[in-house]
């Protein structure tokens, strides 16, 4: 229970929001965070029934810009971002030469010669170097920018999501599909909307000017009070991630974890005739990964959590990277890395719960998927 | 929330209520703020006996584990299997929900009264 201090961690431009709303306050990836408002149960559940609103703005962007920027783009992430449209947008690996993950972003293709990566809170600095690193190697006509700072993040999540931010915005979001973005106005604030999330439900990320971010966060809770919007801090973003099989960089997959491993195959262009680590994923994804990613269900009464050790045959065999009991499909789920071939829906496994061998089976994923 | 007077507080956050030779226990209400929506409880064995300070189960959270301690030395001879069935009530009555009974052996001294507790967690 003890903290850091807060005065050495960056606050977002609605901290204030969050201390007047009485939130749990916690570190996260060098930023005071909230973690729960009303309690993590409760806001998951908001989010799976009506909505809740995320303040996101730990997340960074960096722009890649210039005549040659999808050539860049294309040479530092795994997806294709030559098949994005513009206000077309891609979940992406920024990737190793081994093939692992530096990051996971979404890739948001703002104009022919102009994209904009959003990356992890943790990994901003990182990223930043190593993709101007990376784009000043390839010599071309392009160059990166850390506009991390030009934006307060919110993402209103839920099935009410969309008829609650409607009422604040001239924009259609009826037309807006699933991973595409517009501009527009959100209380008479100049904004770019995008209909993504991090929760498994339909939702849409509001990317604010810092100084007015307070101003569409009043009015996002405002309008939607009376539907029972709630604010959610990043534990019910975990669990409702957690059971949309969405993956957590850090603890799903990292620098050491390749995209074939992590089970992402399907964010990788597979047709594209470079970028950084294609060799290995090409023949990972030909001869087989001597580890994959799945998702688990405990078959007894206990929790695996992040860090926990895997047996298979009552070896060691693997960690567990994520885990917890989910509110909303009320199971103790997570994800491990387990040895390919012990990785077919139904093969059972134990965990070590603090010294305790304890049964869990390998179980499909996403374990949640919303009615649509 | 104000500590019942009736209860005896440790720095490790379980109440202990005292009455005669038994005892029941639990934890407080600035514990399970703490720990958030509690979703499973461990308990041990009646039987099982347990020195003051001595881990005698588990609690997890959504977000946490944390181990449970016997406010006193004493032998288990209840377990409040109900609140294993629903852990949640933990979050909703903290001080109404008892974990286990003790017969006390020894180790009542060092516990502070609620007065203590409140300035402790302040």
């Amino acid at each position: 229970m003890t903290q850091a201090a807060p005065g050495s961690l960056k606050k977002t431009p609605l901290h204030a929001r969050h201390r007047a709303l009485g939130a749990r306050m916690v570190e996260f990836g060098g930023w005071d965070m909230p973690v729960e408002y009303s309690g993590i149960v409760d806001e998951h559940m908001a989010v799976r029934t009506r909505a809740g609103l995320f303040d996101v703005s730990h997340m960074g962007e960096i722009e890649i810009a210039g005549a040659d920027a999808l050539k860049a783009v294309q040479h530092i992430t795994s997806n294709d971002a030559s098949r994005l449209a513009i206000n077309q947008i891609q979940y992406s690996a920024l990737t190793t030469p081994e093939g692992t993950f530096v990051d996971d972003v979404l890739t948001y293709r703002v104009a022919d010669d102009h994209f904009m990566l959003v990356v992890n809170a943790s990994n901003i600095v990182k990223d930043f170097h190593w993709i101007a690193e990376r784009v000043k190697e390839a010599g071309g006509d392009a160059a990166a920018v850390n506009t991390s700072s030009r934006y307060a993040l919110m993402a209103l999540q839920g099935p009410l999501a969309k008829d609650v931010l409607q009422s604040l915005t001239g924009v259609d979001l009826s037309a807006m599909k699933y991973y595409w973005f517009g501009t527009g106005e959100v209380a008479s604030v100049r904004v770019t909307i995008s209909r993504t999330g991090y929760t498994g439900e339909d939702g849409f990320e509001v990317f604010v000017p810092p100084s007015s971010a307070e101003r569409v966060w009043d009015a996002i809770l405002q309008a939607g009070r009376s539907a029972g919007v709630i604010p959610a801090g990043l534990g019910a973003r975990d669990t409702l991630r957690l059971e949309a099989a969405m993956r957590l960089y850090g603890n799903d997959m990292d620098e050491t974890t390749t995209v074939v491993e992590a089970d992402l195959g399907w964010i990788v262009g597979w047709k594209k005739e470079e970028f950084l680590g294609h060799d290995v994923l090409k023949r990972q994804k030909a001869e087989g990964a001597p580890r994959k990613l799945v998702g688990f269900e405990m078959l007894e009464r206990a929790i695996g959590r992040h860090g926990y050790d895997v047996y298979v045959n009552g070896e060691k065999a693997g960690v567990v990277t994520s885990g917890t009991q989910t509110p909303f499909l009320k199971k103790a789920i997570g994800m491990a890395y387990l040895p390919s071939s012990a990785t077919s829906p139904g093969t059972e496994f134990e965990i070590d719960i603090r010294g305790r061998r304890v049964k869990a089976a390998v179980v499909p994923m996403p374990f949640y998927k919303r009615q649509k | 929330m104000t500590y019942p007077a009736d209860l005896k507080y440790t720095k490790d956050h379980e109440w202990v209520k005292l009455d005669g030779g038994s005892a029941r226990v639990g934890i407080t209400d600035y514990a399970q703020k703490q720990l958030g929506d509690v979703v499973y409880l461990e308990l041990p064995q009646v039987g099982r006996s347990l020195k003051k300070g001595e881990v005698f189960g588990t609690i997890e959270s959504v977000k946490a584990v944390s181990e449970l301690y016997s406010p006193v030395d004493g032998e288990v001879t209840d377990v409040h299997g109900d609140l294993v069935q629903h852990p949640e009530h933990v979050n909703k009555d903290p001080h109404g929900s008892w974990m286990i009974a003790l017969k006390v052996t020894g180790g009542q001294d060092g516990l502070l009264d609620a007065g203590a507790y409140t300035e402790l967690t302040k």
